[in-house]
């Protein structure tokens, strides 16, 4: 799973998609995965990073990541 | 660059600043951000009501030229009595109807040493809308097919092969969905009688609506392009918004466009890109667009660039552009006095 090429994203949560100017905001959790997705870490890794921080269960965190990924892939934030 | 060590005075077409505004206003403020103090502009008018003609921040000395209609002869004689009286460097005309002329006055023009920068009449009528779809056949453009009719009774014909939703486009102006036959004779009638024959029936795509801004050197290669997305359009389908893109494809479309026809001067690609990603060219406008200034604010100042073109100065292409500038357009009422509407509209000067 990869962002698209120069996805900008601010400390703030907004997230700009400069091939179609489309904007996003983001809440917290999402700003921070996105970050970590913009650093080059693989999906294990994030997950392993959000288990340590916040206290989720395996079976949520899955069901909470499917569909956090249909909306990025809605949003076209997603290389294919 | 070469430093202007005169002033050059530039006269501008397009003043009214409408809710359809016209060009004219957004090019001046695009000269001025690059020539400052060196430039003096010429507002040459149609209407006496245009919102340019009264902003004398924006023109220095405004002038009404005769309308296309009145042909190339008149226009030559008006502008002849304003270049005595103003020594113009440089004319940017900015409307459709009215490049024709210009067009053909072009060496004329040069004769009495005003510059234009400008397509060949080739160029201009090969990408007029009635030839839109074999212009794209011709450079492998993707274009929406289309049918070009001059009966109402040949739109049965057309909807059989392009399917409903249609689009009626009018000769000059104008486009109306129609997802009936009922509903496609109502638009062919309106149009047809508003704007005359023929009537363009086109294919219909849905997409996000693009825009890119050009500049063509004239010798095939694109000076300066910026995509824009509309952010907001009016009821008459002008952005009232847009955000400058970063998009390799619509770049190259853009490059492919100007280097297969050597387009000279600036223009306006209207794109329609489908959710599969496919660019669509549903027109292609022979000049700079409304919102021609925020090329500037992008860092391609496209207006400046076409004058110095003009002049003779060699442009590099242009490679960077600030992506993610916005333009949002607004409506100012600007306060005159019956003066000055009283010396355009009886002396046609102000």
């Amino acid at each position: 799973m990869q962002l698209r090429k120069n996805i900008a994203t601010s400390e703030s949560g907004f997230i700009f998609n400069p091939a179609t100017g489309d904007s996003f905001s983001a809440n917290p959790l999402a700003s921070e995965i996105i970050t970590l997705l913009k650093q080059g870490l693989s999906v294990s890794e994030i997950k392993k990073n959000i288990q340590e921080k916040y206290d989720v269960e395996n079976g949520q965190l899955e069901k909470d990541w499917d569909d956090f990924l249909l909306q990025l892939r809605d949003a076209n934030l997603l290389d294919n | 660059m070469t430093k202007i060590k005169n002033k050059i005075v530039v006269a501008v077409t397009g003043l009214n600043a409408i809710d359809s505004p016209g060009p004219g206003v957004a090019v001046i403020r695009a000269l001025r951000d690059e020539f400052k103090e060196n430039i003096r502009i010429i507002g040459l008018s149609y209407e006496t009501l245009e919102p340019g003609i009264y902003l004398h921040e924006v023109v220095d000395k405004t002038y009404q030229i005769p309308y296309p209609s009145a042909g190339a002869e008149a226009l030559i004689s008006r502008i002849r009595y304003i270049h005595e009286k103003e020594n113009i460097s440089v004319i940017i005309p900015n409307f459709d109807a009215e490049l024709y002329n210009f067009i053909k006055l072009q060496p004329t023009l040069r004769t009495i040493g005003i510059q234009t920068f400008l397509p060949t009449q080739e160029q201009f009528d090969a990408r007029d809308k009635i030839n839109l779809y074999n212009f794209g056949k011709k450079y492998e453009l993707l274009v929406p097919k289309d049918k070009i009719i001059y009966h109402v009774g040949d739109l049965h014909g057309c909807s059989e092969e392009l399917n409903f939703p249609l689009v009626v486009k009018g000769k000059f102006y104008d486009a109306i969905i129609a997802h009936t036959l009922e509903q496609a004779q109502k638009a062919f009638y309106k149009l047809s009688a508003k704007w005359g024959y023929p009537i363009i029936v086109q294919e219909f795509i849905t997409g996000t609506e693009i825009n890119i801004a050009v500049l063509g050197d004239g010798k095939g290669n694109a000076t300066s392009v910026i995509p824009m997305r509309k952010l907001y359009i009016t009821d008459k389908g002008k952005a009232w918004a847009g955000i400058t893109l970063e998009d390799e494809k619509l770049i190259n479309l853009a490059k492919s466009f100007v280097s297969a026809t050597n387009w000279k001067g600036g223009c306006e690609l209207e794109i329609m890109m489908t959710a599969e990603g496919k660019l669509f060219i549903m027109e292609i406008n022979p000049r700079f667009p409304a919102w021609i200034y925020l090329s500037a604010a992008a860092g391609q100042n496209q207006p400046a660039s076409l004058v110095k073109l003009a002049l003779g100065e060699t442009i590099e292409p242009f490679t960077q552009y600030e992506v993610g500038k916005i333009f949002i357009r607004y409506s100012w009422d600007h306060i005159t006095d019956v003066s000055e509407f009283q010396k355009i509209s009886a002396f046609g000067e102000l």
